[in-house]
């Protein structure tokens, strides 16, 4: 098959997926079988297009062209080849533990779950390997739909409400902020294409250029960056494998992929560096590292704190874009993996919990390590990576981005994730305490059967699968770190 | 031969067709009979608007009288595409109406309704490719007239009084945009629009001219329901049977605006129009107040078709702010909403046919949990709502795109700000519907609802079709635009 070929089928393969899936409603087993099947073969796919990006190969192609000069058209570069590589296993992983929970949480509606989980899927590969940020978009905006019906799966009252903040901030941010940026640089430039060194320099003044980057900074709501942000708590009502995968990795992590996309290819580093503005947008994504972390701190809601502490960790990705050294986007990029692993491990862990005791408290989870030391060991590890403590690849990214920081000189930079690391550690550190080191509440009422065991296995396997992920990621960072040193070097 | 008369042929086919309906006795013949008409209509359409494409404007004397003693039709790029939308619509709504008609009319009505159909399709029809004033204003009303027929036949008594209402306003426009050519005629003796213009400059500067450019810019508004001259357009479109809602939405106003483009450039001209009149300014003001007026106040519907038929008059808005930039972006954006509006209006409104038909309502609390009972209707809708708010890969978006990046062109980015801001709008007021219909727990009798029949459910689909096709490949239809736009303004330059 050639690349190209490749290229299609994999943004393709999941978004014809929902026929076959909907066509085995009847039957569970043969339908999960479809997911896991098509999963599989799209992380083997998005593997076989390595070799070619390695070797600097670019395969490329051109679909439609809805407008004269702006193309459907897709390109693999090694960002966008990294993001869709993390998706695509990611997947499969979070398939397998999708099973587990919606089986024994005794979901409705599974079809349908199973049916938009891989059109999302779908939209994000096409994010990753868009050729043009006018595909991007498409392909962001089939996203947010096709995750709503996911965010209000439970179809109750709180489902609904949160699908609309979900839907109000994504939408509201993207139609107006973001398309406005979209359509103003293409007046400017009449281009929309990703290209090394940008197009914008040189049409704009550094001065009306901060204004377009505001604009795309905010526009990009999936990035989360306050006060746009409120989403991503709305959208905890999801069940948790979508939180798992969408909202700790594919939704945010597209968000600060298209913001990474827009400063290298649309902006270019070089005239980045020249705009004032964007000092101020570093201070934005400053204080929503360190708000976020705050607000982390005061949640009892397991999943809910987990969520802002992505919105913390979203803005150290931005912040790393907003540095405007190579070395900053090299430790962006790693972020979007290392974080991916270990938050995907916290929220898988937070599922395993509600389904093995039905608890969702921080509050109630004394002790818990006692009864469930395999999920609270992977915990404990995702927590670790959160901190950026060895041995997880947390503390690789981290290291980069302080390189990052130290090369632009911008102290201010690593006196905040110096701080939100203390955050960090004290809003997770405190949880893994109370699991292994205080006595677990008996409480009488609860039959001995209810009060033991631990979570599904199916649940577990994915669990260690990815919290293993987090360790192995510190002993052999070569190939995220490759893919990222090769899109420095294409900066340079 | 034939092809030679097809401008002729486009009017007078359905016109003598009409009367037939009428001696056909068995409502079944009727529609079949029409059917028939306005397909072929569709296919003259088809090849008229492809003669223009490829050998340029069409000029044809009637009963060969030389212009600008006799008749002219005259035909260009613009009015090719207004061809094409009137004639897809027009065909698609007719194997739909069939279920429908039967099932909020009469059957003693029937021959009256497909009658009054066709007769309503001459007129538009006409409107576009006449080149004479006075036979413009024959047209017009020969379609306003039917169409108030049409208004009154639906199925609720209400729909008398809105159709008396429209009446009221529209032949109080009809007989402004007399008056304006009637002292267009008194000052230049001639009634042929090209003719008109070519005398209007010696006249321009009079106080008759200036009164009948007025005349006929407030009586043409009151007929394309520019706002605040709407007030006629909610109830009639609430009341309408229908089929008649999605028909008249998708073209009659559609065919104002055409009315006003010809008015403006052809017959004033550019230069007179926009910079002795100022109009721009006026219509940007109307425009951005219908916007965002509009769009409110149909988030506060419960009544769908009325929401929708708010919705409508914040999407004149958006065509006439293409229009009163008076630049080729602006009325290629305005051109291409008009087309693309057109084909997102009338596949809600066939939704919403569709959910009549079953349910005897349109009220949003008699909606709840209907997305189970008619999922194809109900995702129909969603897909038509989408493109209305104008998200990417649908038919909005590609217009919302041009006129974005004409006022951007000019300056203008906080009315582009606007726009964005306004489709928000429509997503709330869309969202609401699908709240309804996907998360409220249904009502007793809703588990008897059934899925809409296929003869209704693919021309609805037929047009969500359209809608995406359009999102996904536009070059044809931006190309027409383009170059109808050109039309207009290369000739207002002339």
């Amino acid at each position: 098959m050639s690349p190209e070929i490749t290229v299609l089928a994999c943004v393709a393969l999941p978004l014809l997926a929902p026929a076959l899936i909907t066509a085995l409603h009847r039957w569970p087993n043969p339908r999960e079988a479809v997911t896991l099947l098509v999963s599989g073969c799209l992380f083997l796919l998005v593997t076989s297009l390595l070799g070619d990006v390695l070797g600097g190969i670019r395969p490329a192609l051109d679909l439609a062209e809805p407008l004269p000069g702006l193309k459907i058209a897709f390109e693999v570069e090694p960002l966008g080849l990294l993001f869709a590589l993390l998706a695509s296993f990611l997947w499969v992983v979070t398939s397998v533990y999708s099973i587990g929970y919606m089986r024994s949480h005794h979901e409705w509606r599974q079809t349908s779950y199973y049916s938009y989980f891989a059109v999302a899927l779908g939209s994000t590969m096409g994010i990753a390997f868009a050729g043009n940020l006018f595909t991007l978009f498409i392909f962001y905006e089939l996203l947010t739909l096709s995750t709503y019906p996911l965010v209000t799966h439970a179809g109750d009252d709180a489902a609904r409400e949160g699908g609309r903040m979900y839907l109000g901030y994504l939408l509201g941010t993207s139609v107006i902020l973001l398309l406005l940026a979209l359509v103003w640089t293409w007046s400017l430039t009449g281009t929309l294409d990703f290209r090394a060194g940008g197009i914008l320099e040189g049409v704009v003044t550094p001065g009306i250029a901060g204004i377009l980057l505001a604009l795309f900074i905010f526009g990009i709501g999936k990035a989360a960056v306050m006060p746009f942000h409120l989403w991503l708590p709305a959208a905890m009502v999801a069940p948790t494998p979508v939180s798992a995968l969408l909202h700790a990795v594919a939704v945010v992590k597209a968000g600060v992929f298209t913001l990474l996309k827009v400063a290298i290819y649309i902006f270019g580093l070089d005239f980045l560096a020249e705009i004032p503005a964007t000092q101020w947008l570093l201070y934005v994504a400053a204080a929503t590292i360190l708000v976020a972390a705050l607000v982390a701190l005061r949640q009892d809601n397991l999943k809910l704190r987990l969520a802002w502490s992505t919105i913390s960790q979203l803005s150290y990705i931005v912040l790393c874009t907003l540095l405007i050294t190579p070395l900053g986007i090299v430790g962006g990029s790693l972020h979007i993996v290392m974080h991916a692993f270990a938050k995907i491990t916290l929220f898988f862990c937070a599922g395993a919990i509600l389904v093995a005791t039905h608890k969702t408290r921080i509050s109630e989870l004394n002790g818990i390590g006692r009864r469930m030391p395999w999920t609270m060991a992977a915990f404990t590890v995702g927590a670790l990576s959160m901190i950026g403590v060895p041995p997880t690849g947390g503390f690789i990214s981290k290291w980069y981005i302080l390189l990052g920081a130290i090369d632009a000189q911008q102290m201010f930079a690593v006196g905040v994730i110096i701080v939100s690391t203390l955050l960090n550690a004290a809003y997770f550190l405190p949880i893994v305490y109370a699991a292994f080191f205080r006595p677990q509440e008996s409480n009488p009422d609860v039959r001995q059967k209810d009060t033991d065991g631990e979570a599904p296995l199916m649940m577990l396997l994915a669990i260690t699968v990815t919290a293993l992920g987090t360790m192995v990621l510190f002993f052999f960072p070569d190939l995220p770190l490759e893919l990222a040193l090769q899109l420095a070097g294409e900066i340079e | 031969m034939l092809l030679a008369n097809l401008p002729a042929l486009q009017v007078v086919i359905p016109l003598v067709s009409a009367p037939v309906c009428l001696l056909l006795r068995n409502p079944r013949h009727a529609w079949a009979w029409s059917t028939l008409v306005s397909w072929l209509v569709l296919a003259m359409a088809i090849m008229l608007a492809q003669r223009v494409y490829v050998m340029g404007t069409l000029s044809y004397a009637i009963g060969a009288w030389a212009t600008p003693w006799g008749i002219e039709y005259r035909i260009d790029m613009a009015g090719a595409l207004m061809i094409l939308v009137i004639g897809t619509i027009g065909a698609l709504v007719m194997p739909y109406a069939w279920r429908s008609i039967q099932h909020e009319l009469h059957n003693k009505h029937t021959g009256l309704f497909y009658t009054c159909y066709l007769l309503c399709l001459t007129g538009l029809l006409g409107i576009v490719v006449t080149g004479d004033a006075f036979n413009l204003f024959v047209f017009l009303e020969i379609s306003s007239l039917s169409s108030y027929v049409l208004i009154s036949l639906g199925s609720k008594r209400r729909a008398l009084t809105a159709a008396f209402q429209y009446l009221v306003m529209g032949t109080i426009g009809a007989t402004f945009i007399l008056i304006g050519i009637g002292l267009l005629y008194m000052m230049t003796g001639t009634l042929n629009m090209l003719d008109i213009s070519q005398r209007l400059p010696e006249v321009a500067d009079t106080r008759t001219i200036r009164v009948a450019f007025a005349f006929v810019t407030v009586g043409v508004s009151i007929k394309l329901a520019l706002f605040p001259l709407h007030i006629w357009l909610p109830n009639a479109y609430t009341f309408a049977p229908s089929v008649v809602s999605a028909f008249i939405a998708a073209t009659a106003t559609k065919a104002g605006v055409y009315v006003l483009l010809r008015f403006f450039f052809t017959v004033f001209g550019i230069r007179f129009s926009f910079a002795a009149m100022h109009v721009g300014e006026i219509l940007m003001l109307l425009a951005v107040a219908a916007i965002l007026i509009a769009s409110l106040v149909a988030i506060f519907q419960n009544n769908v078709k009325r929401m929708l038929a708010y919705s409508s008059v914040a999407q004149i808005g958006y065509i006439i702010l293409g229009i009163s930039l008076a630049t080729t972006d602006g009325v290629t954006a305005g051109m291409l909403h008009l087309f693309n509006h057109a084909l997102i209006k009338c596949a809600l409104f066939l939704s919403l046919g569709c959910i009549f038909l079953r349910l005897g309502s349109v009220e949003l609390q008699d909606m709840h949990g209907l997305a189970r009972q008619m999922p194809w209707t109900m995702a129909a809708f969603v897909a038509g709502g989408l493109s209305l708010v104008g998200l990417p890969l649908t038919a909005g978006f590609i217009s919302k795109w041009y006129l974005v990046s004409a006022l951007l062109m000019d300056g203008y980015w906080p009315l582009a700000v606007l726009i964005l801001v306004s489709s928000l709008l429509a997503l709330i007021y869309i969202w609401r519907v699908v709240e309804a219909a996907f998360f409220h727990v249904p009502g007793t009798a809703m588990h008897r609802v059934k899925e809409a029949p296929a003869s209704m459910l693919i021309p609805t689909w037929l047009l969500i079709g359209a809608n995406l096709y359009v999102g996904i490949n536009a070059s044809l239809i931006t190309d027409i635009a383009q170059q109808g736009a050109a039309a207009l303004i290369g000739q207002a330059l002339r």
